[in-house]
């Protein structure tokens, strides 16, 4: 069964189209990384799958199931978790609170407190500190273990090097890393396309709110996405 | 002597702010709105026990238990059909609402029960007007030491409800940040109704207190809401302990006032309030300038 399936999904801000016809497929346990330069419409598409934001048009399919106008809360509950660009802590909030705070309301599974410490150990020690006085790299760490503390079949990571020191990058896909191999399903949004294709076992590469490039990252060469990535292959053919 | 008095009455006045102004202050703090009918719905509490107690002969301490769950539910209803609705038209709009709301209570109450002024006081017995006796010359009322105890009991049961319980923790998250709240998985249209309950029945518990200790009129609802305003202001909007020490502060400040000049009860709150807004206003014009160096330095 397929896990989640987009059918031409159109989303807008405002006046301003964002996500153009998009139709994607993901299998249980794949990673998408989701590539793109600024305002290609990545952050957009992943907050319409989590229903953060509404589609214009198209359907969200979740384990056959159409959740297009099912809300944000409710989505959460059947499998998907968000962690959102910029981390979006409970900054006035323990690390401990924001991983609790979200359990509450997620699935039942092997996910809590110590499972998430073990998977980010830099969290450890800083498990009564308030989200909000925690490095960057720390702050992710909390960002993509509160998302965990809620069981997700499918899990969307949006930008999570962002702003991050080398130093604290590594930690967190050495940890992203370890989910992959655990089997969760994860979509990655990434403007680092090394990364994205390191770690990911598919790759779309998404232009001005359309998927122009998508295959599985073993038979896409990096000058083809890096080509895609700035739209060159449409620049040549528009001059051919 | 007197003044000792005072400072032990004006404290426990301030309890009975505290127990006004905590609803008002957790709206704010939570749904970022300023419920202008909030003295009202405290009156609407108290005609509702009064009613309960005139009529039925019921214990104005038994028919809290009744009223306060049906004005939690009012509370709940407001949220769902009314605040919710007119958040969606932009933060003005719940202002005007709640301003709306407040004629409504107030009418519909002078039209039921009339402009006589009322108190629940009868009903309660000696309790009124009973004292303890701490030395041969201080007296404190037991009903202004229930109420103070109360409001402490409310604030402390809250701080520990927000901290420790799952609901809590949804509300404190929902208040940080509704849109991420919603992305963890959290209802915030039932978290906001259950806000908006609690808030209504605090300030409904305020009311029967208020109608236990003094007199009312449908129309005491404006001069509460005034009440409950500068408690918050002074101890700061969406801190509990605050709450309470602002409703202190102007307990303290009212009753001293009331020493020096009878006219000073309003007078003296009123002061207080607008001495502790002026401060704050100075503080964040200071801080935003970066320091009291820099705000002199580059001030003309």
């Amino acid at each position: 069964m397929t896990l989640l399936a987009l059918e031409e999904i159109e989303a807008c801000h405002g006046l301003l189209q964002a996500v153009r016809g998009v139709s994607l497929k993901i299998e249980p346990g794949e990673t998408l990384a989701l590539v793109g330069a600024n305002g290609a419409g990545k952050t957009t598409l992943l907050r319409t799958i989590a229903g953060a934001h509404r589609p214009a048009a198209g359907r969200i399919l979740f384990e056959d199931a159409d959740v297009t106008a099912v809300p944000a809360y409710a989505r959460l509950r059947s499998g998907i978790a968000l962690v959102p660009e910029g981390r979006r802590l409970f900054a006035g909030m323990t690390v401990k609170e924001n991983l609790v705070v979200a359990a509450a309301h997620g699935r039942f599974g092997h996910w809590n407190v110590d499972s998430v410490l073990e998977a980010f150990p830099l969290l450890q020690r800083r498990l009564n500190s308030r989200a909000g006085n925690l490095s960057g790299g720390e702050q992710q760490a909390t960002a993509i273990g509160r998302a965990l503390m809620t069981n997700p079949k499918l899990l969307l990571l949006d930008e999570v090097s962002l702003g991050l020191a080398p130093i604290a990058v590594e930690a967190v896909y050495r940890s992203i890393d370890t989910l992959i191999k655990g089997g969760t399903t994860i979509i990655l949004v990434e403007q680092d396309i090394s990364r994205g294709l390191d770690v990911a076992n598919r790759v779309a590469c998404m232009l001005e709110g359309r998927i122009i490039l998508e295959g599985h990252a073993k038979e896409v060469t990096r000058e083809q996405v890096t080509e895609a990535y700035f739209g060159l292959q449409r620049a040549r053919r528009s001059t051919s | 002597m007197i003044w000792v008095t005072q400072l032990i009455n004006g404290v426990l006045l301030g309890g009975y702010y505290a127990l006004l102004a905590c609803g008002l202050s957790f709206m704010f703090g939570v749904m970022g709105i300023i419920n202008l009918a909030h003295g009202d719905l405290a009156i609407l509490s108290a005609c509702l026990v009064f009613l309960l107690a005139d009529s039925a002969g019921i214990s104005p301490f038994i028919a809290i238990i009744a009223v306060l769950p049906v004005m939690g539910f009012i509370g709940w209803g407001l949220q769902r059909w009314m605040l919710e609705r007119s958040l969606r038209a932009g933060v003005l709009v719940p202002l005007l609402t709640t301003f709306g709301l407040a004629i409504v209570i107030e009418n519909g109450l002078f039209e039921y029960f009339g402009a006589d002024t009322r108190s629940l006081a009868p009903y309660i017995g000696d309790f009124a007007y009973d004292s303890w006796a701490i030395t041969d010359n201080l007296y404190v009322g037991s009903l202004a030491v229930l109420i103070f105890a109360l409001a402490v009991l409310l604030l402390g049961g809250l701080k520990l409800f927000l901290t420790y319980t799952p609901i809590g923790r949804s509300i404190r998250a929902t208040a940080e940040d509704p849109d991420t709240a919603a992305l963890v998985g959290i209802n915030t249209r039932a978290i906001y109704a259950i806000a908006a309950a609690i808030a209504v029945a605090t300030a409904a518990l305020a009311g029967v207190f208020l109608a236990m200790r003094a007199v009312f009129t449908p129309y005491s609802g404006p001069e509460q809401l005034i009440f409950a305003f500068e408690a918050v202001v002074i101890g700061g909007i969406g801190s509990l302990l605050g709450t309470l020490i602002g409703g202190v502060v102007l307990g303290v400040a009212q009753t001293f006032g009331a020493q020096i000049n009878p006219q000073g009860f309003f007078i003296a709150g009123h002061v207080v309030f607008f001495a502790v807004l002026a401060a704050r206003l100075a503080l964040g014009a200071v801080r935003a300038r970066g320091g009291i160096h820099a705000f002199f330095a580059r001030t003309p």
